[in-house]
């Protein structure tokens, strides 16, 4: 094509920001949530700016954007921002223009009676829970993405918009192991996984995939290169030892003829207690508590109900200020899994590598149901 | 218009009652108006409840020209039952520096990607691009060209490359950030651009910047190369204001926990017996940080935004290598610069950051993450490599074994030794 231009980058940042923003860049002086979903920051200009944050599905379309454009227009000098959890926030610098900005996203809503724009997300919430593609668009997951995270939120829907708990609470969600979404350090974090070794393709593999990478793929070196007889001819393929497959699916991301998904198999872990920021404690990783929950479209009641659970007690048992992971520390995982009513199973005990640095090596313990009877 | 054929979608209509927004019912609206794809994902991902099972195909190389990644090719594995969707590719757009945007630029990408594409989006992926799903091989050219042209907007990354850095919202609206990270972002971004289009790594990197150790774009957690704001002066204290706070009229957390009754505001419980090391303490009236003591961990602040604030004397902490699990497990950054200078243009960083790439490009293994080499090979290696110096705060606690790899020159003699006169020594 005439004319073509390569590696401009992106625009340029500062063309988007709206008018009291860019004239009190590095200004801010402090800031307080009026109410859930509205911070209002102050500038040492006197300046100040109100920022109402509300709920995106993610997954939106182009009419919804043009539909935010438009609010935009109307209250916020055509400007707005996504934050890194999904959320859209809109700008405004004064009080009226905050009130009928907010009356006007309240009344916005879908046919089915959803709403549009809902207003939270700030302080001791659960915030928009950032998540992956699912069965709307990836060829890896065990589960569905959007449709998990409409089911949840809706549940919780009560929390993104008020100031509830003890502190934030993100939820993430990955539909298979690979985790786009980076649930390892989310309070709650709900995670796809198979269940399953891979399928071999002993037909296609060698068309489709060189042999040396998919055996390379195997982070427990399960695969093995085979040859096999298939229909009379001779051919490369692989086999996997299914003992040692932990289902990370890696092979198939390197070798389309080696597809582990599978309806019955499939399902939900859900994982705990991890954090990103440097808040009173370092941060962590979130935590295997539950290894299956089965995959139950359209609305995943049992993951939605454990999930509302341990969010739940969490919040009625946790100091101010305390992150789900610092609370199950300071109470010990024993008197966790007690509260919250989770079985605790073997699955729960690592043993991938490095598994050690997980264990007791202390005789400090709980004594908790599960010693009850000893 | 020509007609659109909606499918029966029971399982997935249910996704369109309840409060939180119905990703269903926007794109039914959006199909029903005559954009067939919307209707035949509808479709798909109904057969896929039905199946429990995804039906896209593996993968697919696609791209434009002279360009290695940002465009991800997606094939139905039913395309006869959804021909729209039979190609259904996705484009990433590198994202502003954290993602404000004017109508003008959000309606002129939508009037071109309902012309070119599905009219469905992710805003925005994980990593931080704006997200185009759905469009055919032939749309690619077109759709770069408008979007270079049109929008000034170029593609971000996917692949064995540089991904689409990202920041949080900094010195924008954040009181708290002592990095300008929009700036750092955008400078890394327009400095790498080469990096960032065409694979030459053995994995994909990426950095992160956030402007206080908050970490709001969760930089520790995810990105190769973490570039988090901190200070190395005082907490500036603003002794009415503590006193306002302690009074009841300013609301802890700047009113994060307004919906429930946690009782008045107490200083001692809430600030000073939560420093995680017990460096503040109240003096009659006045609050006291010991700073030498401080490891910056923001809670103070967070709790008395308008009473307390960042020292001035600014700059980054680095950490370098996490990652999800895949493989070798999950991994958080570690520690590597706990200070460095942030003035643009970031010669300093960018210097490291081309020690480690050479590092990696020389010895990583195809698909090991930056963290992983670091754990093959030692964080010895990694700071030889890099010209750092070992110093205390990149460890948590000294290492418990004695296994030391010491090397020949660093031992009296080195290890050429003659067995013949040891054993004059020693008999056998
Ligand atoms: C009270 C001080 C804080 C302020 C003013 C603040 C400000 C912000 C802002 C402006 C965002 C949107 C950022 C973006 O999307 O780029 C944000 C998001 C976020 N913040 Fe903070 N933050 C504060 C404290 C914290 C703390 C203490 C944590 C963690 C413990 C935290 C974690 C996050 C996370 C994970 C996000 C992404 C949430 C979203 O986009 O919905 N923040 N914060
Ligand atoms: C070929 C298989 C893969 C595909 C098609 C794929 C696709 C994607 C997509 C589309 C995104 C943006 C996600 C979004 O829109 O939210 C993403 C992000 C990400 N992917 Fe993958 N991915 C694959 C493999 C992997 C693997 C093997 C890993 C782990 C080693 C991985 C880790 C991640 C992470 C951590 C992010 C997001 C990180 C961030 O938010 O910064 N992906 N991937
Ligand atoms: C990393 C190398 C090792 C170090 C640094 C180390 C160090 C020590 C120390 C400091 C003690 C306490 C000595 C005392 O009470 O005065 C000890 C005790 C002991 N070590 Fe080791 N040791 C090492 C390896 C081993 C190995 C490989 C073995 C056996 C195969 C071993 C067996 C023992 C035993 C049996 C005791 C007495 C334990 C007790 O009564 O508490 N050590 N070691
Ligand atoms: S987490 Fe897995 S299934 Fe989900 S989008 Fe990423 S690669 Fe695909
Ligand atoms: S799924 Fe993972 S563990 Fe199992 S064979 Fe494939 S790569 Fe190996
Ligand atoms: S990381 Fe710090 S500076 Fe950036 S938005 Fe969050 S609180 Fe503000
Ligand atoms: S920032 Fe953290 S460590 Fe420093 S004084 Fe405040 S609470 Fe203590």
């Amino acid at each position: 094509m005439a004319n073509r231009i390569t590696d401009i980058g992106p625009p340029h940042y500062e063309q988007f920001f709206p008018p009291v923003i860019k004239k009190n860049y590095g200004k801010w002086k402090s800031h307080e949530i009026v109410q859930p979903g509205v911070i209002k920051y102050t500038s040492e200009t006197g300046d100040v700016c109100y920022a109402v944050r509300v709920g995106s599905a993610r997954l939106i379309t182009t009419d919804l954007i043009r539909e935010i454009a438009e609010i935009a227009d109307k209250y916020c000098e055509g400007y707005c921002r996504w934050t890194t959890r999904n959320n859209v926030e809109f700008h405004v610098t004064d009080e009226a223009t905050l009130r009928a900005l907010l009356d006007d996203l309240k009344g916005r809503k879908f046919p089915g009676g959803s709403y549009k724009f809902p207003v939270g997300g700030t302080g001791a919430s659960v915030t928009n829970i950032v998540h992956t593609q699912g069965w709307v668009h990836c060829h890896t997951p065990a589960i569905d993405a959007s449709g998990v995270v409409k089911a949840v939120m809706d549940d919780l829907f009560d929390y993104f918009g008020s100031h509830k708990l003890p502190a934030q609470v993100r939820i993430a969600l990955a539909c298979c192991l690979n985790m786009c979404g980076a649930v390892h350090c989310s309070d709650i974090a709900i995670l796809g996984i198979h269940r399953k070794p891979p399928l071999v393709e002993d037909e296609r593999i060698t068309g489709v995939c060189e042999i040396p990478l998919a055996v390379a793929a195997c982070p427990l070196g399960a695969i093995k290169p085979a040859t096999v007889e298939v229909g009379g001819e001779q051919k490369k393929t692989v086999r996997v030892n299914q003992d040692r497959c932990m289902f990370c699916g890696n092979c198939y991301t390197m070798c389309p003829a080696m597809p582990l998904a599978d309806g019955e198999g499939d399902g939900i872990a859900i994982l705990v207690g991890g954090k990103i920021s440097n808040r009173v404690s370092a941060p962590k990783f979130s935590k295997l508590v539950i290894p299956y929950i089965p995959n139950e479209p359209p609305r995943w009641p049992t993951a939605v109900k454990t999930v509302r659970r341990i969010l739940e007690t969490y919040a009625a048992n946790a100091d101010k200020y305390e992150r789900l992971g610092e609370w199950a520390e300071r109470i010990g995982w024993e008197r966790f899994f007690e509260k919250c009513d989770i079985p605790f199973t073997e699955k729960s005990i690592d043993d991938y590598r490095l598994a050690y640095t997980t264990y007791h090596t202390t005789t400090q313990f709980k004594w908790s149901v599960h010693t009850d009877n000893l | 218009m020509a007609d659109v054929k909606k499918h029966n979608t029971p399982m997935v209509d249910e996704l369109k009652g309840g409060s939180w927004p119905s990703f269903v019912d926007d794109i039914e609206q959006k199909g029903l108006k005559g954009k067939q794809e919307c209707l035949d994902l509808l479709g798909q991902l109904e057969l896929s409840y039905e199946h429990k099972e995804t039906h896209w195909k593996h993968g697919g190389i696609v791209g434009v020209f002279g360009y290695g990644g940002g465009v991800i090719g997606r094939y139905s594995d039913v395309p006869e039952k959804f021909p729209s969707i039979a190609h259904f590719h996705t484009i990433r757009l590198n994202q502003p520096s954290s993602k404000f945007y004017n109508s003008d630029f959000l309606r002129k990408m939508c009037d071109m990607w309902d012309h070119r594409g599905s009219g469905m989006t992710n805003l925005h992926g994980s990593t931080g691009d704006i997200v185009l799903l759905g469009t055919k091989t032939d749309e690619l050219e077109p759709i770069f060209y408008d979007c270079t042209h049109q929008l000034g907007a170029d593609l971000g990354g996917s692949g064995s490359n540089l991904r689409t850095p990202s920041c949080c919202v900094g010195k924008a609206r954040c009181e708290y950030s002592c990095l300008d990270t929009q700036d750092i972002c955008n400078d890394l971004t327009q400095t790498y651009q080469d990096e960032l289009h065409r694979p030459a790594f053995p994995y994909k990197f990426k950095f992160k910047v956030s402007g206080c150790p908050n970490d709001c774009v969760a930089a520790i957690a995810r990105s190769d190369c973490a570039i988090i704001g901190t200070w190395k002066d005082d907490i500036r204290i603003d002794q009415a204001a503590v006193q306002a706070y302690i009074g009841g009229e300013l609301k802890p957390n700047a009113g994060a926990h307004s919906d429930r009754d946690w009782g008045p505001f107490d200083i001692q419980k809430e600030v000073i017996d939560l420093c995680p090391t017990n460096c503040m303490w109240m003096e009659g009236k006045e609050l006291k940080i010991d700073n030498r003591e401080c490891t910056r961990c923001m809670h103070c602040i967070n709790v008395m935004p308008a009473a307390l604030r960042p020292g001035v004397e600014t700059g980054a902490t680095i950490l370098v290598g996490a990652k999800a699990p895949i493989l070798e497990g999950a991994q958080l950054a570690t520690l590597a610069i706990p200070f460095i200078r942030m003035e643009s243009p970031y010669d300093e960083l960018k210097d490291f950051v081309e020690k480690v790439w050479d590092w990696w490009m020389e010895e990583g293994k195809n698909r090991e993450r930056f963290g992983e080499l670091i754990q093959r090979q030692s964080i010895q290696e990694f700071l030889r490599r890099t010209g750092l110096k070992p110093i205390p705060q990149m460890v948590k606690e000294p290492r418990s074994n004695p296994y030391v790899f010491w090397s020949a020159d660093e031992v009296e003699g080195g290890w050429e030794r003659d067995v013949k006169a040891f054993r004059a020594r020693h008999a056998a």
